[in-house]
């Protein structure tokens, strides 16, 4: 079974980019896109490092723990950011979750 | 920290529409040939035969050529992209020299195994079209008996794969009232997107208008089931929906501007600024086959820059306040309906012809017979039987 539908991203969630949504480095116009079926999203830099660590192992705790670490940041203000930024690409449909399987 | 429309980004980035950078997208009619006869075909009425099919290698080298110039995806489409032997070649191709790759299929032709080889070959997306959310009514718009079960079943089978699926559902008068049923048939096929695509009246359904113009009612209906669906639906269905501009006071912003965001390529090769633009008598489309590379068509070529921009608008366009926001609406409906591509679209309120053409659309909607002419390579066949008569 594909990627759950319709998650709300919290510290515990282990968000993944959809098999449709491919991030990608445009040589062309030498920017960060997201394609997917009729859209191309231009993620920001801090976006792109975000999704780069979504790998579906990573959960969003860590992923802001690595984020604190390298930019010497105060944690709230990265969590707040990252789940919003998240969250907006779950409602669009672009980023789904690792879940365990139900056998 | 964001993620925004790639598009108004891109254009600031060497993709301007000053410039008339690149698409980003391009569609490729692979082939006119489908096994469906569907009567809103958005197909030219006059196909382009088998014989004059670009080839694979040419098919190949377009793909590569796409890349190179900075095209990020491609809609393999048709006619039905699955009737060309060498589909998964090209999509195969095309993965490999990095693009994204999306097939716009009626699915009649697919197998599971060759859906499997399509996947392999790195294919991103799947888009299916329906005619209806049950056999009656999507068989008999399809032409083709025994249609509506071989969707639904290869649909089933791209999400086993894994694919991300798009159902595609086309909506005019005689399937609005099962559109409640086709949001559930694609949360039932648990699909990633769906397209809510009333007809847009060129080509083939402009033949068909009377037996597929909704009526105003069916429209504000339509509307009310597409808002209500999209906010319940939110992160787990994605719902596009494209209105039928007779009914608009605004024009649509056709293909987002002439030559400005979006070019096709036709089965014989011909590089077109929107599938319906050879509808368009006394313009002449560059083919890949010339000596032009297609940047130079893209950019050059008299065909692209005839409506580009708002030089070559008339009024009521050319002091409009709205005329960079619309672009004066659709070329092809323009010339279709007032017999100069140069006119302002009749769907915008602005225009002399609009009163006329949105009443003769109510009075179709309401008056008119429910038989189709199906499309084909014979320029159409009417519905056979007394059924649905005028």
């Amino acid at each position: 079974m594909a990627g759950a539908r319709h998650i709300t991203v919290s510290e515990t969630s282990r968000p993944i980019l959809a098999r449709h949504a491919k991030l990608k480095f445009d040589e062309t116009r030498q920017v960060w896109v997201i394609l997917a079926p009729e859209r191309v999203l231009a993620p920001d830099e801090t976006a792109v490092e975000v999704l780069r660590l979504c790998d579906g192992v990573r959960d969003v705790a860590a992923v802001i723990d690595e984020l604190a670490a390298k930019y010497a940041a105060p944690r709230e203000a990265i969590l707040t950011d990252v789940v919003a930024m998240l969250q907006d690409l779950a409602d669009k449909g672009f980023l789904t979750e690792v879940r365990e399987k139900a056998s | 920290m964001s993620t925004t429309d790639g598009l108004s980004v891109l254009e600031q980035r060497g993709s301007t529409a000053e410039t008339f950078g690149i698409p980003l997208a391009v569609l490729l009619e692979v082939t006119h040939r489908c096994p469906l006869q569907c009567p809103y075909c958005s197909n030219p009425v006059e196909l382009d035969r088998a014989s004059t099919e670009l080839a694979t290698e040419e098919w190949k080298k377009v793909l590569t050529e796409l890349a190179e110039i900075g095209v990020l995806q491609i809609h393999f489409s048709g006619g039905e992209p699955t009737a060309r032997k060498d589909l998964v070649e090209l999509v195969k191709h095309a993965s490999d020299v990095g693009l994204y790759t999306n097939l716009i299929t009626s699915a009649v032709l697919l197998s599971r195994a060759k859906l499997g080889e399509l996947a392999d070959a790195g294919l991103n997306h799947v888009q299916i079209s329906f005619q209806g959310n049950e056999p009656i009514i999507a068989d008999r718009v399809a032409g083709l008996k025994d249609s509506h079960r071989k969707k639904l079943e290869v649909a089933r089978w791209t999400r086993e794969l894994d694919l991300p699926l798009t159902v595609n559902a086309v909506m005019h008068r005689q399937n609005l009232h099962q559109l409640t049923d086709i949001v559930q048939m694609a949360v039932d096929l648990d699909a990633d997107r769906l397209e809510v695509a009333n007809v847009q009246y060129y080509g083939w359904a402009l033949k068909n208008r009377a037996a597929l113009m909704p009526t105003l009612s069916q429209i504000e209906e339509t509307s009310r089931i597409v808002e209500e669906a999209q906010a319940r639906l939110k992160g787990i269905l994605t719902i596009d929906y494209v209105v039928p501009d007779y009914y608009a006071l605004r024009p649509k912003k056709c293909m987002g501007g002439w030559g400005r965001q979006f070019f096709n390529i036709s089965p014989s090769g011909k590089v077109l600024p929107c599938h319906a633009a050879e509808s368009i008598t006394g313009l002449e489309f560059e083919s890949v086959r010339s000596n032009h590379s297609i940047a130079w068509i893209w950019q050059n070529s008299e065909a692209f820059n005839r409506y580009r921009g708002t030089g070559w608008m008339q009024e009521p366009c050319k002091s409009c306040e709205f005329r960079e926001i619309d672009f004066g609406g659709c070329r092809c409906q323009a010339f279709a309906l007032s017999g100069d591509a140069g006119n302002t679209d009749p769907a915008c309120a602005l225009s002399p012809l609009h009163e006329t053409i949105f009443k003769q659309a109510e009075r179709e909607a309401t008056e008119g017979g429910d038989r189709f002419i199906y499309r084909n390579f014979a320029g159409g066949t009417p519905e056979a039987g007394g059924d649905h008569g005028a």
